[in-house]
């Protein structure tokens, strides 16, 4: 609790976002202030007798020596309640279309606008078999925020007691909806509560993550899945796709909730986000995107200490849902703005710098950013059922130049389980996701095994171990392709290589602007693998048969094979004739009148030998 | 009157600092009146109690510690705004430096800007049309966009962006269009390559340049690129115009930031240039853009040498993670004689699927430049396997996509510097190009627009 809340700060020092302020005894880390008349917001991030260092949240031209600073005694926190689906906030939680409709297209200072509507009236039901006796987490009722989410409206982690006066009706987030009682007398209940940013927001306890988050994006769902409660790190240099493949993320994640975080990233990346999301459906509720989604907005333009917050914001709100029950995914695009902003701020405190001028304490900052994700029981009260939420987090990282061994990567890897790695000559290539097939990797793979063996079908696993190492092979012998010529080759390694450029080209690449490309379903996944897989292995009995290389790889059912892609989901039963198909044509190149007992006979033999 | 003061206590490189001051405000201007009576301009960098750190944009030269006089203006760096500014020449910081009268200001604008509500912006979807191919058909460029070109010493940098100032038109429209050139330590002779061309065609007349040569003031390129800023959002959110900035060269820019950093005796970041480096070149870059309900958009188009052509120099770097694709120069076209030498492959566009497509330019533009793309990679790592292994070791098909990528080169990258093409001309040319590989290869493309547009001798040799 602030003691006076009539003390003020003087301010003795300003340099960049970086103010120190006198008279500022009694305040806490990490509090919030408002500095000089204008009333920027600012965070107290190191205190020294009574002098105060603050982090200031926006541009500090002007401001000088002698002005005041005003304490709150509150750290920084969001808001969150009713309103939240749908927003557009800066660094600090402030709606940008507000600040937009007050003071022009201009990011003007000192603008102080709640994050959530102080007017809008929502309706509140009332759950159902409530408890007299009421604490954290326990769903007291709800308000249909948008179309796709219900917000539960739960008691606020910390109260405790009897529940008193609670009724269904119409109320704005500040109305108060009812009390309850606890040891230290009465607390109002309301549909907003306020969060500080910093601090986690407490569950019963961790789960390990058992689903997939599926995206729809054929090398991430079949060759690097991520869990639900996951975490993926997404480095790569520019111009090679992360924030196409965030977005893409964004758009096709299969979770209850999107908050996407645009961290020091560009204006225009921010705007097509905010007007392609309203019109864009989810597939799985047909609902616009938007409905599902809040977006936190701190381009690279906008004060960097709020950069710095961003993220934080970010996570919160994240964190608030899941403990809704809910699945949440949080995007944040780039990390590295977020570490440089830590890093400016660092260098603006002549603190002893580490690696590259990042401060020191980058990696447990990072660390513990990360491990705010998870799968997690959430606080439910006592007599409800535990409810369970998972919240996955996907950072992108652009290392300078590309160069892996940066430091936010590495702390990034160290602590993330899923690695996207993106590379520029792929992205050269437009071969786009730019995922590199080789380095990177996700250690969800076996935890993941079951369900897609249940989910999708029993040989899935098979056939992916499959791909890895068609790709691998692929590798070695382009090696071989470049010191000797391709003629040095053996039909079943031509085959190979074929077989794995039909893997890169028609399953792996995939085209975020294409209507039908853009997401895959499971089911189209499997199918279009295995009709890459099945040519290969009948290809190869058909070489034993005597076939001519040459004629197999240049059938044109594998110009049909290649655009197995843009077949809509409705009509994937195509893919699954193609598979009946290959077998007709290719048993037609290796003799038709002998085929039934040739093949038969072969499979024995190999079946004999692969024992 | 305002306040002097004569404490100056230290001078150290382009800084200056001043002691015992009163009512200081961080980022405010100052004038500093040397023993001869010439002014030089400063801005506060930092005031600790009564201690102010000025960096002097004109350099420090001249100025002594007992007799130097400093005056507080009580302002950030202003630009006067009026519409007759079009047409002039300043120096770096906004004051004319041809023989014009001075501005007499509509009003004054602080030159760092303010940030744009990513709420406020629209987006950029218009097709501008530069009449080179490279750009229009692989990596069209369009109205609010950033799109830099990443040079070499000694490549035709100048002469590309000149040609672009020329050509430049969004179909269809007749608006207003103005250009803004900013000149950072860039030699005369470069200078005057833009004012010669923009005056032979007459454009000089709805162009306003902002020229720091090589040998004026390092520092006051730091407010070149912002005073032409400032001037760019003046003509295009309250004018209506449509504008295209050129900054030249923003490695000098750099260079000025360092030089500064170093002063200040800062931790530096990579190659020495400060760790705040990306924040501040975004505080350029993102001023480009289009703002809901106005008529005007600023296109912006940094020039920048790498060093050594080294793509991960931090200042290409950079520049790359904000701006949104880049043109990349490529010296081994260049020795080929092949003009504008646009290095395709790391080149890219980045809202060039925005401003594309039926309405826009053609339906088939998005698959096609795909395609082509796709085969130009092709056929450029054939080249290098016929380069190790000799052109007998190569298949059927990579001798086709060989082919190709010569006469690609050849025929699209290659035009000159006054052949301005069409967006059609350019779509049939890579057709056209396509013609050379069978249309089985041709795997990126819609079947509906192979039917449509391919042309004609390919459909026959489907099965081939």
């Amino acid at each position: 609790m602030s003691k006076q809340s009539d003390q003020q700060g003087r301010i003795v020092k300003v340099s960049g976002p970086l103010v120190v302020a006198e008279n500022m005894s009694g305040t806490r880390m990490y509090d919030v202030v408002r500095v000089s008349a204008q009333k920027l917001v600012g965070e107290i991030i190191e205190l020294k007798g009574d002098l105060a260092w603050i982090q200031v949240y926006e541009e500090t031209g002007g401001i000088g020596p002698g002005e005041p600073v005003y304490i709150t005694g509150r750290p920084l926190g969001v808001e969150l309640g009713p309103g939240l689906i749908e927003s557009i906030y800066d660094g600090i939680q402030r709606p940008l279309d507000e600040l937009y409709e007050a003071g022009g297209e201009y990011i003007g200072r000192g603008a102080s606008l709640p994050g959530l509507d102080r007017e809008k009236k929502w309706r509140f039901e009332l759950a159902e078999n409530l408890p007299k006796e009421v604490s954290a987490g326990q769903i007291i009722g709800q308000v249909q925020e948008s179309v796709s989410v219900i917000q539960k409206i739960m008691i606020p982690p910390g109260v405790q007691g009897k529940l008193k006066g609670l009724s269904a009706g119409d109320y704005t987030v500040t109305d108060t909806i009812g009390k309850v009682e606890t040891a230290n007398g009465a607390v109002d209940l309301k549909l907003m509560q306020i969060w500080p940013v910093r601090q986690p927001r407490p569950y019963l306890r961790r789960l390990s993550p058992a689903e997939p988050l599926l995206t729809g994006q054929r090398v991430i769902d079949m060759l690097f899945p991520i869990t639900k409660g996951g975490t993926a790190c997404v480095p790569g240099p520019f111009g090679s796709g992360k924030t196409v493949v965030q977005h893409q993320l964004a758009k096709w994640v299969d979770t209850d909730v999107v908050v996407y975080v645009g961290c020091g990233e560009r204006g225009n990346e921010m705007t097509d986000v905010l007007m392609e999301f309203p019109e864009l459906k989810d597939p799985r509720s047909g609902e616009p995107l938007m409905k599902r989604s809040v977006l936190i907005a701190n381009t690279s333009n906008m004060p960097v200490a709020a950069r710095e917050a961003s993220v934080y914001t970010g996570i919160t709100i994240a964190e608030y849902f899941r403990d809704m029950g809910y699945s949440v995914a949080l995007m944040a695009d780039s990390t590295s703005r977020w570490a440089e902003a830590m890093r400016e701020i660092s260098a603006r405190l002549e603190e002893m710098p580490a690696e590259e001028g990042y401060p020191a304490y980058l990696a447990a900052r990072i660390a513990s950013f990360y491990e705010r994700a998870g799968r997690a029981v959430c606080l439910s009260g006592k007599t409800q059922e535990a409810r369970e939420g998972t919240l996955s987090v996907i950072g992108a990282v652009s290392p300078p130049g590309g160069d892996l061994s940066d430091s936010v990567v590495q702390a990034t890897l160290r602590v993330a389980k899923v690695f996207w790695s993106l590379e520029a000559n792929l992205a050269a290539r437009r071969h786009f996701p730019a995922i590199d097939w080789l380095r990177s990797y996700s250690l969800y793979r076996d935890s993941l095994q079951d369900w897609f063996t249940q989910n999708v079908a029993e040989e899935l696993t098979e056939m992916i171990a499959t791909t890895n190492r068609l790709l691998e092979e692929e590798s070695q012998l382009q090696e071989i392709v470049r010191l000797v010529g391709a003629e040095a080759l053996s039909p079943n390694e031509q085959l190979t290589l074929e077989t794995s450029r039909s893997i890169r080209e028609d399953f792996l690449h995939q085209n975020a602007f294409h209507d039908v490309d853009t997401h895959t379903s499971m089911k189209k996944q499997y199918l279009m693998l295995s009709a890459i897989l099945h040519f290969h292995e009948r290809g190869l009995m058909a070489i034993k048969r005597g076939a001519d290389i040459n004629t197999i790889i240049s059938l044109p059912l594998r110009e049909t094979i290649a655009r197995a892609k843009y077949i809509e989901e409705k009509q994937i039963d195509q893919i699954e004739e193609l598979v009946k198909k290959i077998d007709t044509e290719l048993d037609k190149l290796s003799g038709a009148e002998e085929q039934a007992t040739a093949a038969a006979a072969e499979q024995n033999t190999s079946d004999a030998q692969n024992d | 009157m305002l306040k002097e003061y004569r404490t100056v206590g230290s001078i150290s490189g382009p800084l200056l600092l001043v002691e015992s001051v009163t009512e200081a405000k961080y980022g405010h201007i100052v004038e500093i009146e040397l023993p001869d009576g010439s002014l030089r301009r400063g801005q506060i960098l930092e005031v600790d109690r009564d201690k102010l750190l000025i960096q002097v944009f004109e350099g420090t030269n001249g100025i002594d510690i007992p007799s130097s006089c400093i005056r507080i203006l009580g302002r950030g760096v202003e630009l006067a705004l009026a519409p007759e500014i079009l047409g002039r020449v300043f120096g770096g910081l906004g004051t004319p430096r041809d023989d014009g009268p001075a501005i007499i200001a509509q009003r004054w604008a602080d030159i760092n800007g303010s940030p744009i509500n990513p709420y406020a912006r629209d987006y950029p979807n218009e097709f501008i049309q530069t009449g080179i191919s490279t750009i229009d058909g692989l990596n069209p460029l369009v109205r609010g966009q950033k799109l830099p070109i990443f040079s070499g010493s000694g490549l035709p940098h100048n002469r590309l962006a000149v040609q672009l100032a020329r050509q430049a038109t969004v179909l269809g429209s007749g608006e207003a269009f103005a250009v803004v050139f900013a000149a950072m330590g860039i030699t005369f002779d470069e200078a005057q390559l833009f004012i010669n061309d923009l005056t032979d065609t007459g454009a000089i007349e709805r162009a306003v340049m902002f020229i720091n040569l090589a040998d004026d003031p390092a520092i006051e390129r730091i407010a070149t690129p912002r005073a032409a800023l400032t001037a760019a959002e003046y003509l295009a959110f309250e004018q209506d115009m449509h504008v295209l900035v050129i900054l030249s060269d923003m490695t000098n820019y750099c260079e000025a930031l360092r030089q500064i950093a170093a002063s200040r005796k800062e931790v530096p970041g990579r190659r020495g240039y400060p760790g705040y480096l990306y924040t501040d070149l975004a505080t350029i870059y993102e001023r480009a853009g289009r703002i809901k309900g106005k008529a005007g958009s600023i296109t912006m188009v940094p020039i920048l040498t790498m060093p050594e052509d080294d793509k991960t120099h931090p200042i290409p770097d950079l520049t790359g993670y904000i701006t949104e694709g880049q043109i990349l120069l490529s010296r081994s076209l260049e020795r080929r004689g092949i003009a504008p030498p646009v290095d395709v492959l790391p080149s890219l566009s980045r809202l060039k699927d925005k401003g594309i497509g039926p309405d826009k330019t053609r339906e088939d533009h998005a698959d096609l430049y795909n395609q082509l793309y796709a085969a130009y990679a092709r056929g450029k790592d054939a080249q290098e396997l016929a380069a190790v292994l000799g052109e007998a070791t190569l298949s059927d098909m990579d001798r086709a996509y060989v082919a190709f990528a010569d006469a690609f080169e050849h025929r699209y990258i290659s035009q000159g510097d006054y052949e301005n093409r069409t967006i059609e001309q350019t779509l049939n040319l890579g057709w056209d190009l396509l013609t050379t590989l069978p249309k089985t290869e041709l795997k990126r493309i819609r079947d509906e627009y192979l039917d449509k547009y391919l042309p004609e001798a390919q459909k026959r040799t489907k099965t081939a």
